[in-house]
């Protein structure tokens, strides 16, 4: 009996073998294979993706690192020392892990304009909307989580200013931040709940939404190349898509899907470039918190909150705190389903162009004050900053002892002069134009606007000799201030070519 | 008259059986629902319980802690200490290090502020010099007493209860002030708790300096 020769090759038996097991060809060639109408074959339609090239990165990189990373309030710090310093090319690892992170956060924000630009939310992709909102709230809890992971100074104190707001909610409030922390406090407990957070809860959420949205995206269509009045309507959107996918279509693979191979390529190597040149973030110092001269700050993208919440004044922080948040996560979900049918274009969609050049802008703005928080006072310029010498040039000895009085009491903290020293407080280099001697006294000692009170804090001598130098500090083409009602009483009248005559205000005292 | 009624027929009773028969699996697929979600629940319950642990436990995290001889405390300073927090996990490590600060007023009197920023959270650093505490994050800034001076906090510094025993100055510690827990009920030594609510009104820590000019009652003076 003749012997069955088999004429394949050995890996298309093997496929041959497995395929009949899997049966996984018709479905992927399904997908692979459908039809995308030809205008989304566009470099615009690529951060989805590259978002999800990402996210498999941050995978990657991120159980490479759980190699070595101890969730351990006691060894945290000193495993990613260890990362950083002893292990070969750890430093990289965590370089690509937080470079990776900040290129998800930007990628995914650049998707999600892109796709309301582009009016893909409405019908009948409202749920690949909602959970696209959804899954931007995951990519920015694990970007916060990921700090905290990073156990140093920032991190526990970003963990205060988290457990802080969480505290600020009415009633349950204290129950809240307990539950938060998993105790009374920032300790290893806390470290334990984000690591959980950051390693299984949301990733494994992340994934299971990332799954879905895919597969949406795949059974829906890729959204059209949106044209000026060609409208969205419910009863025929479907029928319209169809035809032109099949119509005026090219099959996804590989008509669209090289220009997305190609931005993925070139945003992973973006992340390697940065994480090369760059290195990893941190950490900072060790997180004791009895080290108590540092200035926490977030990572670059929870800078616009930090800028936020230190220009709201008080009575309206902890309404604004909790309503406005819950207000936009409402209004992003809430989108499509009040705006699913109708134009897509942008052309026809102006308050749509507007609003995401407002958010972008303002966001830009709040971003670049937290780089430099001008509403910090400066903790070392008092020590550090010196008095520019032309202030002190042919001054007599109670001016300079003003000066000596002005650096040590740590008025430099808020107030600059000579473009050293804090911005909390306006620069003091012309302040004699603005305020007479007794005023300066006035507001030295009693403070006032967002000034503390230094009556407390300053002897009588200091006071003069503190004011007797911020006379001086005016620019000599520009007359000192003076006080009309001085005038007033003292000749009787306003005197001519005065400040109040040429229409210049005194500052008012408060 | 046979009143009777004839017996169905045989695909009639067949389909009826067969009905029966699908009505009893169903009926089975029920009972087995049922029971998983009496056993879901079972777990569930252990499994809440196990998350909002920390909440349960509320009242066993503050402690008596000793910051020191009462007498080492100098008048008329304030004094940066630290203190190994009561309640700790074995692995925390430097975490479980709490600063805070002890001030000596110079009549003798002890006031413990917490290091944190009522406004939310940051270490507050003390200047000697100019007698404020300021902090670094949105420059909430303190008087010397622990009273508000200016910035974004809606209050003064958080204090602990404090009390003298043996000579040894003892805190009530161990919670993360916040304005919702133990160590917000009293924002200022020398004032009752504030009443005014916290969402809408600005919460002047010590309402008996309103009567003067801030910063000139005696209390401000460090």
């Amino acid at each position: 009996m003749p012997q069955y020769q088999d004429q394949r090759a050995w890996y298309k038996r093997v496929y041959d073998w497995l395929e009949l097991r899997l049966q996984l060809e018709g479905p992927i060639k399904d997908a692979a294979l459908h039809p995308v109408p030809k205008s989304t074959a566009s470099w615009w339609y690529v951060f989805g993706s590259a978002s999800l090239v990402l996210l498999i990165l941050q995978i990657v990189t991120g159980v490479l690192l759980g190699l070595v990373y101890t969730p351990s309030a006691a060894n945290a710090w000193n495993s990613l020392e260890i990362l950083n310093h002893q292990l070969p090319l750890g430093w990289f690892l965590r370089a690509m892990h937080g470079w990776g992170s900040n290129f998800m956060v930007a990628v995914v924000l650049i998707h999600m304009a892109q796709v309301f630009l582009f009016g893909a939310y409405k019908f009948p992709r409202e749920l690949t909307w909602i959970l696209g909102v959804c899954m931007l709230l995951m990519t920015l809890g694990m970007a916060f989580t990921g700090q905290v992971l990073r156990f140093d100074q920032d991190a526990y104190w970003g963990l205060g200013i988290g457990a802080s707001i969480v505290g600020r909610v009415p009633f349950v409030g204290g129950q809240l931040v307990d539950f938060m922390l998993g105790g009374p406090i920032i300790n290893g407990a806390t470290l334990t709940r984000f690591f959980a957070l950051h390693v299984f809860i949301i990733p494994g959420t992340l994934l299971a939404f990332t799954a879905l949205h895919v597969w949406m995206v795949l059974k829906l269509g890729v959204n059209e190349w949106p044209m000026p009045g060609r409208i969205v309507r419910r009863e025929t959107y479907l029928r319209e898509y169809h035809e032109q996918a099949h119509n005026d279509g090219i099959p996804f693979v590989p008509g669209a899907v090289w220009k997305d191979l190609i931005f993925s390529a070139a945003v992973l190597f973006a992340v390697a470039f940065c994480a090369a040149l760059f290195g990893p973030y941190g950490p900072k110092g060790v997180p004791d918190p009895a080290i108590i001269s540092t200035v926490p700050k977030p990572d670059f993208f929870f800078l616009w909150i930090y800028t936020v919440l230190s220009f709201l004044p008080p009575e309206l922080e902890t309404p604004f705190i909790h309503i406005v948040p819950v207000l936009g996560i409402a209004v992003l979900i809430a989108l499509p389903l009040v705006a699913g049918a109708g134009e897509k274009s942008w052309w026809r969609r102006p308050v749509a162009v507007f609003s995401v050049m407002f958010i972008a802008v303002c966001w830009g703005i709040l971003t670049d004050l937290g780089t430099y928080t001008p509403w910090s006072p400066q903790m070392n310029a008092w020590s550090s900053a010196p008095v520019p010498v032309s202030y002190l040039r042919s001054r007599t000895p109670l001016e300079r002892q003003g000066a000596n009085v002005f650096q040590e009491k740590q008025c430099r903290n808020c107030h600059s002069i000579g473009g050293l020293g804090g911005q909390r407080g306006p620069k003091l280099d012309d302040v004699a134009t603005r305020l007479t001697e007794d005023q300066m006294i006035r507001q030295v000692l009693l403070g006032g606007g967002n000034m503390p009170a230094y009556g407390s804090a300053l002897s009588p001598a200091e006071t003069t000799a503190l004011v007797r130098f911020l006379v001086t500090l005016r620019p000599s083409y520009q007359p000192p201030a003076n006080d009309a009602s001085r005038q007033v009483v003292e000749h009787g009248g306003v005197p001519p070519n005065s400040t109040v005559e040429r229409g210049g205000g005194q500052t008012p005292v408060r | 008259m046979d009143e009777r009624l004839s017996p169905p027929r045989t695909e009639e009773q067949a389909r009826r059986l067969e009905e029966e028969r699908v009505t009893r699996r169903s009926f089975l697929m029920n009972v087995g629902i049922a029971l998983n979600a009496v056993v879901a629940l079972a777990i569930a319950t252990p499994v809440v319980a196990y998350l909002v642990g920390p909440v349960l436990r509320r009242r066993d995290y503050r402690n008596w802690v000793t910051l020191g001889n009462a007498a080492d405390f100098v008048p008329g300073e304030t004094t940066l200490v630290t203190f190994r927090n009561p309640y700790q996990n074995p692995w925390d490590g430097e975490t479980a290090n709490v600063p805070a600060y002890v001030r000596c007023s110079d009549d003798g009197k002890y006031t413990v502020f917490a290091i944190n920023c009522a406004h939310l959270g940051c270490p507050v650093r003390w200047f000697s010099e100019s007698q404020l505490f300021m902090c670094p994050c949105h420059g909430g800034i303190y008087y010397a007493d622990g009273s508000r001076a200016s910035g974004p906090p809606e209050r003064g510094l958080f204090t602990y209860e404090m009390k003298v025993e043996d000579g040894k100055l003892m805190i009530k510690a161990g919670q993360f002030p916040t304005l919702r827990n133990q160590a917000g009920t009293s924002p200022c030594p020398s004032a009752p708790a504030s009443t005014s609510p916290a969402m809408v009104t600005r919460i002047e820590s010590c309402p008996s300096t309103k009567t003067s000019e801030p910063g000139t009652s005696a209390s401000t003076i460090g």
